[in-house]
């Protein structure tokens, strides 16, 4: 890849990015809008000298992802809509394992087989809560083609230095469409890569040797002399199945704890015309493209709006959407759903300003005009 | 002569789970003296496990061990054996583990023909969630979710593998620790998919709800039912019905997985 433009499909900008961040591993099962990904792979990984691997259904696929990074490399897999349900299972094995790699969900029409072909943004709940249990979430949401890339390679990095699964998600508007991007050279972005422990097999805790990222273990490859035991159970530092709730506690603690107390490093926000801003737009994916040109409309119309972009929706913007509540009068927040990411945004502005939804679900992108218009409301 | 198990047992991980009386750990120790005999760096063998009485072998075990969901641990260690060659993979499975909710991943596996070795230990119940019956239970036998009797048939392990295209498939009994030994050792040296289906006695479970009054009484039944697949090709249908035939249904030579992958990539980078 030299640097050079390329018109590119969002999914196909995923797999590219998925390349470049050092991923060298991929299984799936073809599910749509999402299966263009798993074609680039099954294109890309052999000639990168990785491996490619259809599984039988998508449970499988997420297992393999999981078996795969345990071997020491960088996984992929990528869903949607009822695929990304099914994944829920082995979601949470990574969590509670703290297996590192990475989940494409293009989001489709639901629930069950609902509109495949349709944009939506009805999983971002899903991505946070689909699998049981308490666990971390870390969730990436670009809008661009160019982001698609680039965040799909700080998914990498993510998955990487926090040792868990990280999902990157968008519509399938994003997913389908073609822009011109220019490709990051190599080297000019960042890669993380997996720390090795330092110590010997003797003194190696699975999740008891730490890395230099606060309560993140570090893994140890299997077959590299280690020989240690991993298992979905509650376990102790030493990756054996605990019933002592004490140390339950502690080690489900520290999971959350190791994501959630590093957000500064994990949220990634867009801020567009907010400082002076009466009005603000909350929006992500592609309905976050109608929303930056619903706030240019409303500049040239003397209105001051301003838009919060989250290219992190987990762990949620929390900061950044209060510091905007307070600024504000509203704050409007569109999505292709009968309303779920309003929720967290009402959570966090703490009732300092109103808190206004635009809702679709007729599989149509929510306009700049729509948009616009519910700014005008409240001008 | 006296086998060394301590070289295969983690440290201070006995006592095991399991009931008294259960099958389950003969077979852990017929496992790993057929492993033995291969010689392998257990630093370059993986074993992997789904959920269940059996899947909690592998804790035990000094390996690189992985124990996994419900069912799937195929799944993983697919993933794993595709991506490092270079790791002897063997999963172990209970009935239901393997054959209902893992019974995709199982035919796909076999049907792969990747080198991994599945062995099925077979007791024909779920024990651990407390005797119902399973995917091998035989028709009118009892469990706790068959409390008239089983009204389902049951699936013949090695016959799913053989026609899922497993290239080696074998059966034996939890009471013939020497065949189990001998199977175990030919399975996972065999380059391709292999099935190893082991009838295992659950007295607490099965054998309860079954007039099975001790664990030795199954062991009996197992050494008195099995029926050598080579003493079964001469007898007539009806003087094997009912018995569980046991030997090596299936060992052919066909091209492994992963070596096809890289025959592959072989070929895009000639055209390259």
């Amino acid at each position: 890849m030299s640097k050079k433009k390329r018109l590119m499909q969002g999914n196909e900008a995923c797999s590219h990015g998925a390349i470049y961040a050092g991923c060298r591993f991929f299984a799936g099962y073809p599910i749509t809008p999402s299966t263009e990904i798993a074609e680039n792979m099954a294109n890309l990984l052999p000639k990168y000298g990785g491996y490619f691997i259809e599984m039988e259904d998508e449970i499988a696929a997420m297992g393999a992802v999981i078996g795969a990074s345990l071997g020491g490399g960088k996984t992929l897999t990528a869903t949607s809509g009822p695929g990304f349900s099914l994944k829920q299972e082995h979601i949470g094995f990574a969590c509670i394992a703290e297996i590192p790699c990475v989940i494409i969900n293009v989001m489709r029409g639901g629930p069950s087989t609902g509109f495949p072909t349709g944009p939506s943004q009805s999983d971002i709940m899903q991505a946070r809560w689909g699998t049981h249990g308490d666990h971390p979430t870390i969730c990436l949401t670009p809008s661009t083609v160019s982001e698609c890339f680039t965040e799909t390679v700080r998914a990498f990095n993510l998955s990487e230095k926090y040792r868990t699964p990280v999902i990157v998600t968008y519509d399938e508007i994003v997913g389908h469409m073609r822009e011109q991007f220019i490709v990051p050279e190599p080297g000019e972005l960042e890669i993380i890569n997996r720390e090795k422990p330092s110590c010997g097999p003797e003194e190696y805790r699975p999740f008891g040797t730490w890395s230099n990222v606060p309560d993140v273990p570090v893994l140890a490859p299997f077959g590299e002399g280690y020989r240690f035991h991993v298992t979905g159970l509650n376990h102790r530092d030493d990756g054996f199945p605990t019933n002592d709730g004490k140390l339950i506690d502690r080690e489900e603690r520290r999971m959350m704890r190791k994501v959630n107390s590093q957000i500064d490093d994990i949220i990634k926000i867009e801020s567009i015309n907010i400082e002076d801003a009466d009005i603000g737009v909350f929006a992500y994916g592609s309905t976050a493209r109608s929303a930056k040109r619903a706030v240019k409309m409303a500049r040239e119309n003397g209105i001051r709006a301003g838009l919060l972009k989250p290219l992190t929706i987990w762990p949620f913007p929390e900061k950044e959407v209060f510091e905007l509540a307070k600024r504000v009068k509203a704050i409007i927040v569109p999505e292709m759903s009968l309303g779920q990411i309003i929720f967290e945004v009402e959570r966090t502005s703490k009732g300092k300003c109103d808190i206004s939804g635009i809702n679709s679900v007729d599989a149509e992108p929510i306009s700049p005009s729509m948009i616009f218009d519910a700014i005008k409301k409240f001008k | 002569m006296a086998f060394y198990y301590e070289k295969y047992i983690r440290n201070g991980k006995l006592p095991h789970i399991w009931c008294p009386g259960c099958g389950i750990g003969i077979v852990m120790k017929s496992i790993l003296r057929g492993i033995d005999k291969l010689n392998l760096d257990k630093n370059k063998v993986a074993f992997v496990s789904g959920i269940g009485c059996t899947s909690r072998m592998p804790g035990y075990l000094d390996f690189n061990t992985l124990h996994t969901t419900h069912g799937r641990a195929l799944t993983f260690a697919t993933g794993l054996k595709h991506a490092r060659k270079d790791l002897t993979v063997i999963a172990v499975s209970g009935d239901g583990d393997a054959l209902a909710i893992g019974g995709n991943h199982f035919i796909h596996a076999c049907r792969r023909n990747i080198d991994i070795t599945l062995i099925v230990v077979n007791n024909f119940i779920y024990g651990m969630t407390g005797g119902q019956h399973s995917p091998t239970t035989p028709s009118g036998s009892y469990g706790t979710t068959a409390p008239y009797g089983n009204i389902d048939p049951s699936f013949d392990v090695c016959r799913v593998a053989d026609g899922a295209g497993a290239t080696f498939v074998a059966r034996t009994t939890s009471y013939h620790t020497a065949q189990t030994e001998q199977l175990v050792e030919k399975a996972v040296k065999h380059k391709g998919f292999s099935v190893v289906d082991v009838i295992t006695g659950c007295p607490v479970y099965y054998g309860r709800k079954n007039k099975f009054k001790t664990p030795t009484e199954m062991l009996l039944w197992q050494k008195e039912t099995a029926l050598p697949l080579k003493a079964a090709e001469k007898m007539k249908p009806e003087q094997i019905q009912g018995k569980i035939l046991t030997g090596i249904f299936v060992e052919k030579t066909l091209p492994e997985y992963t070596e096809r992958y890289a025959a592959m990539v072989q070929q895009i980078k000639a055209r390259a």
